[in-house]
């Protein structure tokens, strides 16, 4: 088991190199620190000389690969790919374009993001799972067959008709909790309620489609008939076998999500003024602060690669026949 | 009048000729005929791809483009002939001048009066404030009483002809249908819904704003027409750009095996590692600063928003063929398994052949059913991105782009509701039909779902 990680983390490392030189060839290769200087600066005025003050001010000053003005190993570390990209494997991130810690932000900004995506994640699953069930049980009926298609409708409604609509219904028509905001400190479920409450709801459509297809692959097992036949009640079916036998499938989509929990939702946070990574990543790009964005795309891959090794330790854990070596 | 063709106009009209292709092709294989047999076959099949194909045809017409051309101005010389920088489309012309009705803000559907009010002067010249008479809304009225008994009268007349209409359309196909096996009758009411809701709005929208005006007083159920195209566009192109990317390398993974299988699992691992709509957004940015830097490259505006769209399309598919590519790889792996496959190498024949003779042909399923599932997923995605900044150009219609003009509309006092809902409904159609269309597309030729379905 401890052999298997250690080894599925070497195997992460190629990645994210590949990860990181994406990125440094998409910021600074494809765009110039030129073209950020002058888009930072404004269109129009832009002297040599502030294009220059900024790079400098930034870091941005030098060349890209090698520096042939320096002695030995400076010549490797005074460029921009050592400062700007290898550092982040240290996880030192640098300032962001306007002067702030990026590690700092970082690390108070992933607890709301988390206060949000937990709840929602953990009560979405559970409802989803309690709708499929429930349909399930009402298979091959009109019922089953009305459920599919208001999923099917559930699914095709924007996630931003969701978000405006709860606001709309439930803090300003019947003003239950506030619009937006956030506050670790006074009464914090007030504000997690409707987030987490759109979440869930925009979630069902498609969450309980895919549950209901797990379960129905599985009823249609030799095992399930087994136990038809042997007279076990359908309900006993249901949880006992069905349920159980279906949690491998369920887990892979499910446990490759929980690291990236941690980087919130970019649509939630910015509708209820949650002062999450979502929002942080939003406000990244929308004044286009590029030193954020680079930071959050390696997090963000870190987070996925832990997933992908999680889930294949769960797999063990769901299902005895399988060892990891 | 001058045509015009936009990058975007060139791309929608090949597609539609790939496409057409790729369906005629499928349709020489006697089990492909027979999946969409089953398609077809039920009522369900028939309503959404009546509905589709309503879309389609709508898009295509927005995408016949051309420029008018100006009233000679007195003193410029003889014979020159300037054009507007305005670009109209067939479908600007077929919904009677919906779009040139202008208001100066917000007013409400069927509304006579602005929403907000404004300094007017009455007939002594003395300033008072008022909510003033719209310019384009219940110009004919004698009486503002009159307007709803207006409005029946005119809704009756309207949907007279559109059952007039769709009678003629209707027996028409009839003459040449009425021995299809298929039940044609469900989508002939689709087409008869369709056509009746069309005839009345183009009529109200001559003298009412049917679903009002939005903040800079364009008419917003025209605008929500015009954003049909956008997303149609960008769901069809984004796809068509992913899959030779996806096809390509997870058959050559999967045959090949080896170091390709590696090079290619690596490839698709680090990109699916990165979060998406980050590596989306940052790629937009990307090129909204290039744009930026260039700003000689483009004559009009409207170029330049085609310019980026295309970037958008462009940037979704090369970003989001891993999962496909994964799909395919895996199937490719079994089928290489298969005796025919064995068989072929036995005789020797080449690579090439076959991957072309025995390989593609049995992954065509799968290429089927990712691009009408992702069809929806795109047009959802938009709205999304717009909403963040990164999506279609503001100066396009767009159904994102007028939900993220109308976020803050709703804190408003009494609440300006139609631009939203406007967005939505028409949004929710198209992918709500998407989405049931694909499901059939899946039961009926995903063998694993088929298998499923007969045990039950």
């Amino acid at each position: 088991m401890f052999a298997y990680i250690v080894r599925r983390l070497v195997y992460a490392i190629p990645i994210l190199i590949g990860v990181n030189l994406l990125t440094f060839i998409l910021f600074f290769v494809v765009n110039s620190p030129d073209d950020m200087a002058v888009s930072q600066l404004g269109q129009k005025y832009v002297t040599p000389e502030a294009v220059q003050a900024w790079k400098r001010k930034n870091g941005y000053d030098l060349p890209l690969f090698l520096n042939s003005q320096e002695q030995g190993a400076g010549a490797l570390t005074e460029t921009i790919f050592f400062t700007k990209s290898v550092k982040l494997f240290a996880f030192d991130f640098g300032r962001s374009e306007s002067g702030r810690d990026i590690t700092t932000d970082v690390s108070t900004r992933m607890w709301p993001s988390l206060a949000v995506a937990l709840p929602t994640f953990v009560v979405g699953i559970w409802v989803n799972i309690c709708v499929a069930l429930m349909v399930v049980m009402f298979h091959a009926t009109r019922l089953d067959r009305w459920a599919v298609f208001v999923f099917v409708a559930l699914m095709s409604i924007s996630y931003l008709f969701y978000i405006i609509g709860g606001q709309y219904l439930v803090a300003k028509t019947w003003k239950l909790v506030p619009i937006s905001g956030f506050n670790g400190e006074i009464q914090p479920w007030k504000f997690l309620l409707l987030p987490v409450l759109v979440g869930v709801i925009a979630g069902i459509g498609a969450g309980a489609r895919w549950y209901r297809t797990l379960f129905l692959e599985e009823s249609n097992q030799d095992y399930v008939r087994t136990a038809r036949a042997k007279g076990a009640s359908e309900i006993r079916i249901l949880f006992r076998h069905i349920l159980p036998n279906a949690l491998i499938p369920i887990l892979t989509g499910v446990v490759v999500v929980i690291p990236s929990l941690f980087m919130g939702g970019l649509l939630i946070e910015s509708f209820f003024g949650i002062p999450g990574l979502g929002s942080y990543m939003l406000d990244a790009i929308n004044s286009q602060d590029f030193a954020i964005v680079r930071a959050m795309v390696f997090i963000g891959s870190i987070l996925y690669i832990v997933g992908l090794i999680l889930t294949d330790i769960s797999y063990t854990w769901a299902d005895p026949r399988l060892r990891l070596d | 009048m001058k045509p015009l063709l936009l990058w975007s106009d060139l791309l929608i009209f090949l597609l539609v000729v790939v496409l057409t292709v790729f369906f005629l092709r499928l349709a020489r294989d006697p089990q492909t005929r027979e999946h969409w047999r089953e398609v077809f076959s039920t009522r369900l099949g028939m309503v959404t791809m009546t509905l589709i194909l309503v879309y389609v045809g709508i898009a295509l017409l927005d995408s016949l483009h051309f420029r008018r051309a100006l009233e000679p101005v007195a003193g410029s010389p003889e014979g020159e002939v300037f054009y507007s920088n305005k670009v109209t489309s067939v479908l600007d012309v077929m919904l009677g001048g919906m779009g040139e009705r202008f208001e100066r803000t917000y007013s409400a559907p069927f509304a006579l009066d602005s929403f907000e009010k404004q300094d007017m002067k009455d007939d002594n010249g003395l300033t008072y404030r008022d909510f003033p008479p719209l310019e384009h809304a219940g110009r004919h009225l004698d009486h503002p009483g009159e307007r709803w008994d207006d409005v029946l009268a005119k809704s009756a007349a309207a949907l007279l002809w559109g059952a007039l209409f769709s009678v003629l359309a209707i027996a028409l196909q009839w003459a040449f249908l009425r021995r299809s096996p298929f039940p044609w009758h469900a989508s002939w009411i689709t087409q008869a819904a369709v056509i009746c809701s069309a005839v009345w709005l183009v009529s109200m929208s001559r003298h009412y704003h049917v679903l009002g005006t939005d903040l800079g007083g364009a008419d917003v159920a025209y605008q929500s027409i015009k954003g049909i195209r956008t997303g149609v566009l960008l769901g069809t192109l984004a796809t068509l750009i992913m899959l030779p990317i996806a096809v390509s390398l997870g058959v050559m993974a999967g045959y090949f095996k080896g170091w390709v299988d590696d090079v290619v699992q690596y490839l698709y691992t680090t990109l699916s590692s990165i979060p998406g709509i980050l590596l989306i957004a940052a790629s937009v940015l990307l090129f909204q600063v290039y744009i930026d830097l260039h700003p000689d490259f483009f004559s009009i505006g409207l170029e330049k928003a085609d310019a980026r769209f295309l970037a958008l399309c462009f940037i979704l598919g090369v970003t989001s063929w891993s999962s496909l590519c994964r799909l395919i790889r895996a199937e490719t792996l079994k089928i290489s398994q298969l005796g025919y496959v064995q068989a072929a190498h036995a005789f020797g024949v080449s690579h090439h052949r076959i991957l072309v003779r025995h390989i593609l042909p049995n992954v065509t399923h799968i290429i089927l059913i990712t691009f009408v599932l992702d069809f929806s997923a795109l047009v959802l995605a938009e709205a999304v991105l717009s909403y963040i900044g990164v999506g279609i150009d503001p100066n396009m219609a767009s159904w994102g782009n007028m939900i993220n003009g109308a976020r803050s509309e709703l804190s408003r006092e009494p609440v300006v509701w139609w631009t939203l809902s406007g967005a939505f409904f028409f949004m929710f159609v198209l992918v709500l039909a998407a989405n049931l269309f694909s499901d059939l597309v899946r039961d009926a030729f995903d063998p694993r779902s088929g298998a499923g379905r007969s045990a039950t």
